[in-house]
């Protein structure tokens, strides 16, 4: 094919291999403009599969945490974001893979002759220039939509609805637990502390019941996720992190600590539950009284003072004020015990006593293996903390 | 060692083949930059092994939810020895290692610009990946992530010498690579061939410039970071513990300055393999050079002004998050640019599917996956949701496998002829890449779907109601299915040493210079140095009546 003569016909050559190489460029520019057009049509279709396999409650049932499942205006603004761009991203995608196989198909040394080599293209000014402004404009739009998602979903004094009675709590992450102090809700000042399992009001029409919580770590860096409530924020010593978002809908919320904090960041459980505003109102005065102080559990609550206990936990209305882990004033008000990991049962209190690193190898809290005698009265004083 | 040869041979009857001490000798002393750039290779090559095996037993433990296959600590032990060896000791290395071999060549020079240097840099790289290893024989291997997020490498958080091996192995590794990154520069601005401007230089050595670049302002942050751990942890200094007026925040800001450019470390020069691959296996000449050189540039810059993209998490302002998302995005300008000047490259070409090719294809076609993720990732709301989660290990897998090794494995089968003078086998090496790719494909892509879930990464167990099995289970039979096709790499590389076909000066017609001497090339290169007036010397001299010269830069 480059076989020439003289000077001159080479440049000829040259000229007409360069002409034959924008006429295809242009045609390629058409043939992309109307294969996107069609191709978003398949697109869409895909999406729809994708979608039904995202929701969970379509595939196996269970209580997947998906990000595509929101329950809060602020997952929702996420997960509009995100099929956006899955779009944008989506389209370019498959005109790239497109290209790739057709110019693999189209220009397969098999098809022609082995040993002569192809006309030379050196590049084209236009061209590049036309692929750099297309992607910075969609880069553009991109930027723009994010700077307004951003400001519809981030913490922002004007962003809370007016006419709204807010819940404050303060989350404090340690290793391997949440610590959670309700401190105000409808403008009213509240001093009560639980742990790991979170309970919220759920707004109603015309009455919003904003979540605010605010993040703080006793120990390493953690990161609060409930995917189907928010994105995450990082709960990191030394810092004040905020984080808020209000729903509609009751129903348990799980999630978990999403940044590595040592050995059982795995098992650092969210629970989240959101209940009506009577029924939250209820278990917010319930959680405010005193311990229960049950004279048949007399001798439980003995061992539980006399033993290392104290030192680490709280229970109010008893000398026990240990700040290390978990308040265990209303023990018993919690479905699950070591964060999460196992259901809140008489049997299962007494193995994690016994010794908790045999479920949760590397926790802070050492084995006890106390007497049998003395661990069913301590169990029972437990129990006993409604 | 030239002497020892010669003594041996007059003093004993091997005459001819002096014993493997003397090959081992040559070795340790070289500063013979192929010799280097083989140990780089042989080094990563055997570290990518240890760091398989230890993903293999990360997928292992996460088959089912609630496993008790691997206890926690060990569990975190091996996430962050995986972490560190694929970046610090595979990835790097194996990347240098094809740099100090064929930099020198492509530009004509008969070495690196500092030989001793450049063997200094190699064995800084390898004590340094002794040092991080040696934690395993201590009994207590760093268990802190690779990026070591203050304050869990406080002596409170973590007493044992793990983060100390860590800490010491990567600063050691790190003055390797900066001796390296320096080296090169030296190299490709002081000993190109008579006529090769710098704006001649074959596009493997472009990136590997500006990689270079990116080590020598990149690197020596990690370094300071690194000693301000050692000395919090050694000498009472509080730069990290916030219990004591340190800032946890402020490591975070200090390892992804370092951090976010070493992504990008680790994937220019895979362009610059892929922009050698493509063009000889298309027999057409690269695209838009000058402004792949732009973007390459571009992106050398840009990367230098993202690293919070790291951070959306931590409660930054907003004119900090949009700022960084938008400089984020940026980077997708100069990324995407090479991916049409490649597959403008290919356009009416004549391709030919040698497994070169083959890898340079996966790469195409995965990396755009990857890099699309990325964009997704850059867009702040939506980190907000996946960051930490296994939809960022998909991501960032997807370029550094689809990314990174697919183009380090399109550069190994391309050069291999020419480092040993054999072949490798075609078909171990197809067989290589569609094993590699499927399982690829199966390991990574189902994490895209469990990160949406709601996984989060760095997790020893998981429960069993959250719809996470079906994925992590395929994501392990996808490792497995994975593992074998490094087993043919080794199997090819290894007997095609010495079973080969003999590869000949030139056997895939390519164009650049280290192809006009022999495979493997002798000591010092070239007889004559070599005069240049092209991007393509070789085809000028092929095509004396329509040289390359004559067109390039005057496109428009």
């Amino acid at each position: 094919m480059r076989r020439v003569s003289s000077q001159q016909d080479a440049e000829e050559f040259r000229l007409s291999l360069r002409m034959e190489a924008n006429r295809r460029s242009r045609r390629l520019a058409q043939g992309m403009e109307l294969g996107v057009k069609s191709l978003s049509n398949h697109l869409l279709g895909c999406l729809a599969i994708t979608a039904l396999l995202l929701d969970p409650s379509n595939l196996w049932g269970s209580e997947s945490p998906s990000i595509f499942d929101p329950a809060t205006p602020q997952a929702t603004s996420i997960r509009s974001l995100f099929w956006l761009v899955i779009l944008i991203t989506g389209v370019i995608f498959v005109g790239v893979e497109g290209l790739l196989a057709f110019f693999l198909y189209e220009y397969s040394r098999k098809k022609s002759d082995p040993n002569a080599e192809p006309a030379q293209v050196y590049g084209s000014i236009p061209i590049e220039v036309a692929w750099t402004a297309v992607p910075t404009l969609i880069v553009f739009v991109i930027v723009m939509i994010v700077v307004r998602i951003e400001y519809e979903v981030k913490a922002d004094a004007e962003t809370i609805p007016a006419n709204s009675i807010p819940l404050r709590i303060r989350v404090v992450g340690h290793q391997w637990w949440w610590e959670y102090n309700y401190f105000e809700y409808d403008g009213k000042p509240l001093s009560m502390t639980t742990a790991n399992e979170l309970v919220i009001p759920v707004g109603e029409e015309g009455v919003a019941r904003p979540i605010m919580l605010t993040l703080e770590s006793a120990d390493v860096c953690h990161s609060y996720w409930v995917p189907r409530l928010s994105g995450k924020t990082d709960l990191i010593p030394g810092r004040v992190n905020e984080l808020w978002f209000e729903t509609k809908l009751a129903g348990d919320y799980v999630g978990q600590c999403a940044e590595y904090c040592g050995t059982q960041h795995a098992n650092m459980l969210l629970h989240v539950r959101a209940v009506s505003p009577d029924e939250f109102e209820k278990w917010l005065s319930d959680q405010a009284s005193p311990a229960a102080d049950d004279p048949a559990v007399a001798e439980g609550k003995k061992v539980f003072l006399s033993e290392t206990c104290v030192n680490c936990h709280t229970v109010q209305g008893t000398p026990a004020k240990g700040r290390v882990g978990p308040d265990l004033t209303h023990l018993m008000s919690r479905h699950t015990i070591a964060a999460g990991m196992i259901s809140n049962t008489p049997e299962n209190l007494r193995d994690w006593i016994h010794d908790p690193q045999d479920i949760k190898p590397g926790c802070l809290m050492p084995a006890f293996r106390l007497e049998s005698s003395k661990m069913d009265l301590l169990v029972k004083y437990l129990g006993s903390l409604k | 060692m030239q002497s020892a040869i010669v003594d041996n041979s007059t003093e004993t009857r091997m005459a001819t083949k002096p014993p493997w001490t003397v090959y081992l000798h040559d070795y340790i002393t070289t500063v013979d930059h192929k010799k280097i750039g083989i140990l780089y290779i042989l080094m990563a090559l055997v570290f990518l092994v240890i760091g398989g095996v230890e993903a293999i037993l990360i997928r292992w433990q996460l088959f089912w939810p609630r496993a008790d296959i691997i206890p926690p600590k060990l569990f975190n032990q091996l996430f962050t020895m995986h972490g560190t060896t694929m970046v610090f000791f595979v990835g790097m290395p194996i990347l240098i290692g094809l740099g100090n071999y064929f930099v020198p060549l492509m530009i004509g020079a008969r070495d690196m610009a500092f030989p001793r240097l450049n063997s200094l840099g190699f064995w800084a790289t390898f004590l340094g990946g002794m040092i991080v290893y040696f934690s395993f024989l201590a009994g207590d291997p760093p268990d802190v992530g690779w990026f070591a997020y203050a304050p869990l490498t406080e002596k409170t958080f973590s007493r044992g010498i793990g983060t100390d091996c860590w800490a010491t192995g990567l600063l050691v590794s790190g003055v390797g690579t900066i001796a390296g990154g320096v080296n090169f520069i030296a190299t490709i601005v002081g000993l190109r061939a008579p006529g090769m401007t710098i704006g001649k230089v074959p596009f493997f050595v472009w990136t590997i410039l500006w990689t270079s670049a990116q080590i020598v302002l990149a690197i020596p942050p990690l370094s300071a970071a690194l000693i301000m751990v050692l000395l919090d942890r050694h000498l009472g200094a509080h730069f990290f513990d916030p219990q004591t007026g340190g800032s946890a925040y402020l490591w975070q800001h200090l390892f992804w300055f370092f951090g976010h450019p070493e992504v990008y470390i680790l994937i220019l020069p895979a362009f610059g393999m892929i922009s050698e691959v493509i063009p000889v296996f298309s027999r057409k000449v690269l695209f838009g050079y000058e402004f792949m050189a732009a973007a390459t540039m571009g992106i050398a810059f840009i990367s230098l002004g993202v690293w919070a993209h790291h951070m959306f998490t931590v409660g930054m302002s907003r004119p900090m998050e949009i700022g960084f998302a938008a400089s984020s995005l940026l980077v997708s300008i100069p990324t995407g640019i090479k991916m049409f000047n490649w597959l403008a490259t290919m356009q009416g070409g004549k391709i030919r599917m040698d497994s070169p090719m083959l890898f340079a294809c996966g790469f195409l076609g995965v990396f755009v996956f990857g890099g699309l993720t990325g964009v997704m990732l850059a867009a702040v709301p939506i980190d907000w949701q996946v960051s930490d989660s296994y939809f960022v290990v998909a991501h960032f897998h997807t370029v550094l496998i689809g990314g990174t090794l697919f183009a380090t494995f399109a550069g190994l089968h391309y050069w291999y002829p020419k480092m040993t003078g054999r072949m490798l086998n075609e078909r171990l090496a197809k067989w290589q890449f569609w094993i590699l790719l499927i399982g690829f494909l199966l390991t990574f892509g189902p994490m895209h779907i469990s990160g949406i879930l709601g996984m989060p990464r760095r997790i020893y167990t998981y429960p069993p109601d959250r719809g996470w099995d079906i994925w992590n289970q395929v994501a392990t039979i996808g490792a497995l299915i994975q593992a074998p096709s490094f087993v043919l790499f080794l199997v090819n590389v290894i007997g095609s040493r010495w079973w080969g076909k003999p590869a000949g000066n030139n056997p895939w017609n390519a164009w650049t210079l280290e192809w006009a001497t022999s495979s493997p090339p002798p000591a010092y290169n070239f007889n004559e140095v070599p005069v240049v007036r092209s991007r393509r010397p070789l085809w000028d001299l092929q095509h004396p009546e329509d040289p390359d010269w004559k067109y390039e830069g005057e496109h428009a």
